[in-house]
């Protein structure tokens, strides 16, 4: 018995001097992975967690087989985000290859200490929910997820207990459901309401602002997080307001560009903690991960700009 | 799926246009050159609907079976499944399609084909030869580069197509089911990424059932196979 105490303290010890080894080759390995000062982030209400206000979405995006070219392409893209100081990263099953790509991105990328992985379970009947989290959790390359949302509350009945138990046994740390497009928002409240989630996903946007009713004053009282999903609509918001300039007062939120500007508005409610907006392009993650840095809008500036999209 | 009414089509878009062009263009690429074999493949699929004879049916049924497996195998399976967890189920339905086509056309020999004797007929032609030629040229004067666009044998539209036309010229309106579904999932496809031809190939799977339908009895009975 001695000799096993002595055997696992000096395994202990060797085990410490690895991690602190290892921890200290990952910082000299990615400097750039460091947070930049001044970075905007929300503490996740049931943990104290503090997270970047701006996520990276995976839907479509990171969709892209086994093409080697697009891969790399989104791996530049993972590397300019969490260079900027990212961390959450949001992706599905029912994404087609985006798990694969993101996981092949990280091990290339050495496994950025910064990651928060989030993912989703979207499988019915939900017995089948564990087996379709193992192959989730094994395309991602992670040892366990930090967040698992019940996708578009798919069999949330069954997924939820699963997942519960999950983090009860310290295989996973978050917990949360997801809903796009306005979709059986009553469920999602019923859900807030009834069951000791950490984590919830909506669309919200300027121009999509049902959310601002219930949901999020909900989530406030709850002690939820929000994620938002669908910053841009896919795109077609910034291709309805793009063709009208910047309003003056963009300056003062120092938004360069009306993606900026609609991410500014997404973030500044006080009931999110974070937007996932989804891309293909390296300068795009900067721009987006940019609003993270500078001021964010007060109530009346809000306003101003709900007035101008909805002018436009 | 529960409000099933407030999904849109591009809301079942998981990938870009530009993903799914470069997907097809390395599959293209990776084939090279059985473009040209199944392309000769689909001229004898043409003149054996035009000329008909004795083993024409057979002979068009078997061509166009072994096809719509390629094209289940080497396009769903294996390529497009990396981008849509759908293709397996679309896999599963051309390898069904292949074995009616096998079980009515090459084992029963209850084809009709040729030679063409009305408008309903020439229709059937100008479909098949629209597969052959007609798509590829559409997608170049659409700007894709060669590896892009459809070919006979090898993507699924312009396979889906030449059968469509075979089988209108068969009168085989029961066979045409499956190459008629397919040809709306791809419009649908095709429309949700915004593309110029999305309404081709649903709207020429949509006449030429129609057309198989209205006239079904008007081609001479089958002539014996032996």
């Amino acid at each position: 018995m001695l000799q096993r105490t002595v055997v696992d303290a000096a395994r202990r010890r060797l085990l410490r001097a690895l991690a602190a080894g290892g921890i200290a080759t990952t910082l000299r390995a990615m400097p750039a992975f460091a947070q930049p000062a001044g970075l905007i982030t929300r503490p996740i209400p049931s943990s104290g967690e503090a997270l970047p206000v701006i996520g990276l979405g995976s839907w479509i995006t990171f969709n892209v087989g086994n093409d080697r070219a697009a891969r790399d392409g989104c791996m530049e893209v993972m590397r300019a985000f969490f260079a900027a100081g990212g961390r959450m990263i949001d992706s599905s099953p029912m994404y087609g290859s985006s798990q694969d790509v993101i996981g092949d991105g990280l091990e290339r990328l050495g496994k950025p200490a910064r990651l928060f992985s989030a993912d989703k379970v979207w499988i019915a009947p939900g017995t089948r929910g564990p087996a379709q989290i193992e192959r989730s959790r094994q395309f991602w390359r992670v040892p366990r997820f930090d967040l698992l949302q019940v996708h578009n509350l798919l069999a949330w009945e069954e997924h939820l207990p699963t997942l519960l138990a999950m983090k009860s046994a310290g295989r996973l740390r978050y917990v949360g459901i997801t809903t796009s497009e306005g979709r059986r928002h009553s469920d999602v409240e019923r859900i807030m309401r009834a069951h000791p989630i950490d984590f919830v996903q909506v669309s919200y946007n300027v121009a999509d602002r049902e959310v601002e009713a219930r949901i999020l004053p909900l989530a406030r009282d709850r002690g939820i997080a929000v994620i938002v999903n669908r910053p841009f609509r896919e795109g077609a918001l910034l291709k309805a307001v793009q063709r009208r300039p910047l309003p003056p007062f963009a300056a003062e939120m120092q938004a360069g560009s009306w993606a900026q500007l609609i991410l500014k508005f997404i973030v500044s409610h006080p009931a999110v903690t974070c937007a996932i907006p989804a891309t293909t392009r390296v300068d795009h993650v900067r721009e987006n991960m940019a609003v993270a840095l500078g001021p964010l809008p007060d109530a009346a500036l809000r306003r101003r700009l709900i007035e101008h999209v909805e002018r436009a | 799926m529960s409000e099933w009414w407030t999904y849109t089509l591009a809301d079942f878009l998981l990938f870009s246009p530009q993903t799914y062009l470069r997907l097809v263009e390395g599959y293209q690429r990776d084939v090279w050159p059985v473009q040209i074999p199944t392309l000769v493949l689909g001229v004898v699929v043409a003149l054996a609907a035009l000329r008909g004879g004795r083993s024409a049916g057979r002979i068009a049924a078997l061509i166009l079976a072994v096809l719509w497996i390629a094209v289940a195998w080497a396009f769903h399976l294996e390529r497009y499944a990396t981008i849509n967890w759908a293709a397996p189920y679309f896999a599963a339905a051309f390898v069904v399609q292949a074995v009616w086509m096998l079980a009515t056309g090459f084992v029963r020999n209850g084809w009709n084909l040729g030679p063409p004797r009305g408008t309903v007929d020439w229709i059937a032609i100008a479909l098949i030869v629209f597969a052959l030629a007609g798509e590829p040229l559409l997608g170049r004067a659409l700007g894709r580069a060669w590896p892009q666009v459809e070919v006979f044998g090898i993507t699924p539209d312009a396979t889906a197509l030449a059968t469509l036309g075979t089988l209108l010229m068969a009168r085989q309106p029961g066979s045409m089911a499956l190459p008629a579904l397919w040809c709306a999932v791809s419009g649908a496809l095709l429309w949700a990424m915004e593309a110029p031809d999305a309404l081709v190939p649903p709207v020429a799977a949509l006449a030429a059932l129609a057309l198989a339908l209205a006239t079904r009895r008007r081609r001479p009975p089958q002539r014996p196979a032996w």
